[in-house]
This record gives C-alpha cells, structure tokens and sequence, in this order.
C-alpha cells in the first residue's frame, strides 16, 4: 500500500492551526513525509493524485488528548484494532490512551507494549499515559520515572480521581522533577460516590442520586493550589463546570502551571440528554445544566480550554442496558471527534482555524510530540474533511466496537473524507 | 563553646580550630600514642535514644583515648521507657555529676531542651532531622585532608534531604567554610525553600554532578518507599536507577572527585557496590577513623571551656 511514488493533494484547502497557515493549494507526500505544499506545485513524477472536492479541507490528522482503549483486559468493548479504525473513519492519527485498563499501566513494560501495539496497527501512534499509582488505586506511586523513560506521555489514574491531597501533592512535586505532568479526573470522590446525574431538579425528578457540580470546582481549586505549591503541572481532564473553568481561567493568569481539556458532549449537549433515562448519555463527569455547558464554549473560544479531547470510553450493550443509576458511565467519541467540534464553527462560536487548532497543534503541544502539523520533513499524518458535508450519527453503524454515541441520532455537518497515516490511506 | 549543639551558628575559625585539633589527634592515634590524662576523673555519658552502634562506638573510643570513664546508656536500658521525661532524665544526670554529655534523640531540639537543663556540657550526636555536628566535622576533615581545603570546592549531597540532619549540617560546615553546595533528589525528598539555606538544588543527578569534587551519598530509609503513609517514591529500582551513585553518573563529576557516606549503606539502592568500594574513590572507611578524631577534638575542647568556666 505504500506509495513511494507519493501522493499528490490537489484543490483543497490546506488548514494548518500550528503556523496559521489557511490557503487553497497543493501538498506532495513522498516516502511517508510531506515533501511540499504551497498554492502550487506543477506535476511531481508519478505522483498519485488525490483530488479535494470543493471547499475540502487538508488538515494535520487529528490529536486526541484522551482516549480508553479496550486493551489491555476488556476487548469486549473494544480493541485496540477496532478503536484504530474507529480513529481512522474520525481523522484521528495520534491518540492518547488511558492507563486504568486491567492490567493498569503502572509498568515500563506495558508502555512500551501499547506503544508498539500502535505501530503494528499502521494507521494510529498510540501515546501511552502512565499511571500515577500502582493499579490506578490511589495509594502508591508508580514508576513515574521509569515509565517516563519508557514512553508515558503524562500521568493520571484516568476515570479515577486522586483524591488523597497528600498523594496529590507527593504525585505533581515528583512528576515535576521528570517535567512530566499529572491529569487529573477533577471530581471530589467523596461527593461523586455513588452519584449518576447532575445534582438539581433534573435529577430530582427523575429520582436519581445526584453528584454537585461543585465536585468539580472543589478538586480543581484544591489541585490548583497544590501545583502552585510544588512547582508542578496539573491537567484537568474533561472540565465542565463553569465554576472550575473560572478557577483554571485565574490560576493560569497567576502563572500557575495548569492546563485542562474538554470533551464534545459538555459543549453540544446539557442534562436534558439523559431525558427519559437514556443510559448512553450517562457520562461522567455526568452532563451538566445548560449554563455550564454555555461557559464550556465561552471558555473554548477565549482559550481557557487547550484542547477538546474524545474523551472515548467504550461500553458494549450490557454496559448500559441497566437501570439508569446502575449503567456504566462513559461514551464513545472517536468517530464523532471532528463533526461535533465543527458544530461550533457552523454556530459562529469559533472559525475553523480555532476548531481544528484545538484537535491538532494544541493537544500536540501539551503532549510534547511533534505531530498535529503540517511541515515540510514532518510525518504525512493528514486527514482530509469537508466541513460542509451532511451526515447522522446513528449507533450500530459506527466505525469500530463501541456504539455507546452520546449523540445518537445527531445531524452533523463535517465529514472526514480520507485519513493519511505516514503517506499511506487508512480511511476513505 | 559550652555545649556542641548544631553547626549552624559555627563561625569559620571556631570550625577551622577543631579541624585543626582533630588533625592532630588523627596523627596522635596514628603513631599509637593515647593522651589518658586529659580527661582524667572526668564522666562521659552517651545517652542514645536512637539506636546507633557506630557513633556511639566513635563518642566511647573517642572518650576512653582521653582517659574519661565512659558510661553509654540506651534507650531500651534507661527509664525513658518506663515514662521518665526528657527533664526528669536531664535532673537525673545532674545529681550523677556528669561532665560530658553525648546525646542522640529522635526529636530535633531534644538537646537544646537537656542543655538548658543540665549542668554537663551537651554534645548534639543527631537529633532528629535536625542536625549531626559531629558527622559534618568529620566529613570536613575528610575533605581537608584529601583536597587540602575547602573552600571553593563544589559538593553535591544526593538523596533524601528532607529527612538528613547529615545533610543540614554539612550544608552549613560547608558552606561557612566557603564550598559551593549542592543537593540532589527527587522532589519529594528536598526540603521546602532548601534553596534558602544557600545551596543549589539539583532534580537531575547527572546535571548536579557536573564538575563536582565531592559526592556525598545520603542513605534512603525504606520506609519512604511505596505505599503506607512515609511513600516518597515508588521503589528501589527506580530510585537507583535515577539516584543511585553508579559509574555512569559518577563520570560526570571531576575525574579526581571524592565519594562520601555516612553510613550504613543501602548498596544497591543508593550506591553501587562498585563505587562504594572503589579505592580510587571511596573515602568512605576513612570517613570512620575521621569520627574518632573529631570527637577527641569536640570533647577536649569542651571540656577545656567548661574547666575555664
């Protein structure tokens, strides 16, 4: 399938967030790296051609920030096969994976197998996180040191919070002394224990235990304080609370070193989605009141949020066809990633450099790789879209395993066309 | 000086007079000579609430070569156990008419407290995570003799600093004395505003070793490793594969640099075995003949002070 012989991209629209780049033009890919672009290119020997429809768009392939994958320990749900073609059909060609699988990735070894695992796949770079404690059990530290040498991206114990102030504080001085840094699932444990929904009348009504929003906002501003302490870097995984997000809006004007991410459902879709007991809205954190979900946009356009993850967690059938309190939380995100990001742009919230930016260079740059851009010499990563072009989401036909779409049934406007792994199509 | 409580405070010649005493006690012992009449009639008590067979053995050696008769008490001996206080002891000892009193606590400042209460003049052998006077002054001594000075050399401390009164003395011997210092660790065993105390902190080892002429390796207690409450990093293999002095981190100091260690080694976690032992390198057995000299010269001339006053 390798085409030495490169690929020539003809009539799009080349979008490159990392250097502002957005130009009609031309971009040749030789031996798996992107040889040249600009508005012209003549015709390079034996080049293949690929033609953009009108008004496609050429952009770095996508970075997600955070992603479960199946393996290791439940393939029932999904694999690391089937989570690759999910990514492909979503544009995504690097992808963060979380660390609090069975076994947990608490040990060199296991980073070094994930990471190989991506490669054998050859359509998607798996960037391993390492586990802040042994088992994702918040009580020991793991290796930070040895998995960092081993290829751990960053740190959290995933769906869990550290809820220990003390490991909190003895996780992000140690991480810092490796430049690495600690993501952290921001709910106060205590408060979220046993909850299902958004505390409020939503969740009165329907009868179920209820989490505060102020969870969030109560772990954030103690996190922030304790990074501020050590010397630390904290990242605050899938915020979606107004309260929190005006608490990492200050710390970052204080200097302090925080960053955090959000996910596609807490800035298209509010409580109400969890209606009549639907289990695959069952997420967690848990959706929100609608004015939370209003100050998740505003805090994406002002860049408050680096980046907007998938925030992918898949769940099969048996999951979630429980009673609503005892359903698993989580939803799949990868092949939606794209669409419902660009709902915001066709909203008028945000441009589209601003859109892909927060897919591409930004999670890039907090993850220290050098993909999400498009650079001569740089790795062919690309994914081709069209931001216009119409489809619906409709669970048991999307792209891989996991079919647990917080957005089933959704109308979106912006399709992934092809999907390019070093010069070589793996979507499309 | 009345009692020998902690370094810091020390002014440069007070510290360079009992380098120099100690110096000559090292060639006194060396040509088999013993001065039995300094001390003579005098009490030496070391009063260990810590156990430690090695200092305490180095303050009885130390005593008897100056003639005083030594009495060692341990905790598990004394009535400390059976709920005598701190100052209950301290009236104790004054009816005993002790003269010289070698104290080791598990409290920082438990010394400073017996001090204030006790006719004997007090000498610090580690309090706490406080301070270990006399372990600095041999390392010192060490240094001098080996490098012929002190000053302007660089001296990197490596490991756990939060909990080392080892490592807080030497910060101040060695810098009153005009060293440049260093510590190095994982953040989680460098003290708060370390940087304050004038040294410079190091996360990397191979960075904080760069040049240096000294390397003093601090012991890691297994107990702030892994789970439980004293967890300060996750395990051995990791610790030494980051902390641990080896030759490959070894070669980034000075092709002549010393190596150090209080004692007693975790090889292996730490140290390598191969650099703990290397002649070339290893001060580290000379380090213990060091500790009988210095506290010859700490107990003479507190005892010669305390005869003036």
């Amino acid at each position: 399938m390798a085409e030495p012989a490169g690929v020539l991209f003809t009539g799009v629209r080349l979008l490159d967030p990392a250097s502002g780049l957005d130009q009609p033009g031309e971009l040749l890919v030789r031996d798996g790296r992107i040889a040249d672009f600009g508005a012209s290119l003549g015709r390079p020997d034996g080049a293949s051609v690929v033609r953009g429809d009108d008004g496609a768009v050429l952009c770095p392939g996508l970075v997600d920030l955070r992603a479960a994958l199946g393996e290791p320990g439940a393939e029932y749900r999904e694999t690391i096969a089937s989570a690759a073609e999910a990514a492909a059909a979503g544009g995504i060609t690097t992808l963060a994976a979380l660390p609090d699988t069975s076994p947990a990735i608490d040990d060199p070894a296991l980073v070094r197998l994930l990471r190989t695992r991506g490669e054998e796949t050859g359509s998607l770079t798996i960037l391993p996180y390492g586990a802040v404690t042994r088992g994702c059990r918040g009580e020991e530290l793991a290796e930070l040191g040895l998995l960092a040498e081993a290829g751990a991206v960053a740190f959290t114990d995933g769906a869990r919070a550290i809820g220990s102030a003390r490991l909190m504080r003895i996780a992000l001085a140690y991480a810092a002394g490796f430049g690495a840094r600690i993501v952290q699932h921001p709910e106060d444990p205590s408060l979220a224990a046993g909850g299902a929904a958004t505390e409020g009348e939503l969740a009165t009504r329907l009868g179920l235990p209820g989490i505060p929003a102020a969870a969030e906002a109560i772990l954030v501003a103690r996190d922030i304080r304790l990074a501020a302490l050590t010397g630390g870097a904290v990242h605050f995984a899938h915020v979606s609370t107004g309260d929190a997000l005006r608490l990492i809006r200050q710390a970052k004007a204080d200097g302090i070193a925080v960053t955090c991410d959000t996910a596609p459902p807490y800035f298209d879709l509010n409580e109400t989605a969890i209606g009549d007991f639907r289990t695959y809205a069952k997420l967690s954190p848990p959706l929100r009141r609608d004015e939370d979900r209003q100050a998740v946009l505003a805090a994406l356009v002002d860049g408050t949020i680096d980046a907007v993850a998938s925030d992918h967690q898949p769940r099969d059938a048996d999951d979630k066809r429980l009673p609503f309190a005892q359903a698993a939380p989580g939803g799949a995100g990868l092949a939606t990633l794209l669409g419902v990001t660009l709902a915001q742009v066709h909203g008028g919230a945000m441009g589209l450099m601003q859109a892909i930016g927060l897919l591409t260079a930004r999670p890039a740059a907090l993850l220290g790789v050098a993909a999400g851009r498009l650079a001569k010499g740089a790795a062919a990563d690309l994914c081709l879209f069209h931001p216009e072009r119409a489809w619906q989401v409709e669970s048991g036909t999307l792209p891989g395993k996991a079919q647990n779409t917080p957005f089933d049934g959704r109308a979106l406007e912006g399709r992934v066309l092809g999907t390019w792994k070093a010069g070589r199509r793996v979507f499309g | 000086m009345r009692h020998l409580l902690a370094i810091e405070g020390l002014h440069p010649p007070q510290i360079g007079q009992l380098l120099d005493l100690a110096e000559s006690y090292v060639l006194l012992t060396r040509s088999g000579k013993t001065q039995r009449d300094l001390l003579r009639g005098r009490t030496l008590i070391n009063l260990f609430f810590e156990d430690s067979t090695r200092t305490r053995t180095s303050f009885e050696l130390a005593g008897k070569r100056l003639g005083a008769d030594v009495i060692n008490m341990s905790v598990s001996t004394s009535s400390v156990n059976k709920g005598e206080t701190l100052l209950d002891t301290a009236a104790t000892l004054n009816a005993m008419h002790c003269d010289l009193l070698v104290v080791r606590h598990g409290q920082s400042g438990a010394p400073n407290l017996l001090a204030q209460k006790v006719d004997a003049a007090v000498i610090n052998a580690g309090d706490g995570t406080h301070e270990h006077p006399t372990q600095a002054l041999l390392d010192a001594l060490t240094i001098r003799r080996r490098k012929g000075r002190l000053e302007g050399l660089t001296v990197a401390i490596c490991g756990d600093i939060a909990h080392s009164r080892v490592a807080r003395s030497n910060i101040h011997l060695l810098s009153t004395m005009g060293s440049r210092v260093r510590v190095i660790g994982p953040p989680t065993l460098i003290p708060a505003e370390a940087g304050r105390l004038g040294v410079e902190v190091f996360h990397d080892m191979n960075a904080g070793l760069a040049g240096a002429d000294i390397v003093m390796m601090l012991r890691l207690q297994r107990e702030r490793m892994g789970g439980g409450s004293g967890g300060l990093v996750p395990s051995a293999r990791e610790y030494f594969r980051f902390w641990g002095l080896d030759a490959a981190k070894l070669a980034r100091t000075k092709p002549d640099a010393l190596v150090m260690h209080p004692g007693p080694m975790n090889r292996g976690v730490e140290i390598d075995s191969a650099v703990a032992d290397d002649p070339a390198r290893s001060v580290i057995r000379e380090q213990v003949e060091m500790g009988v000299a210095v506290r010859m010269a700490v107990l003479d001339t507190l005892a010669r002070s305390g005869a003036n006053g």
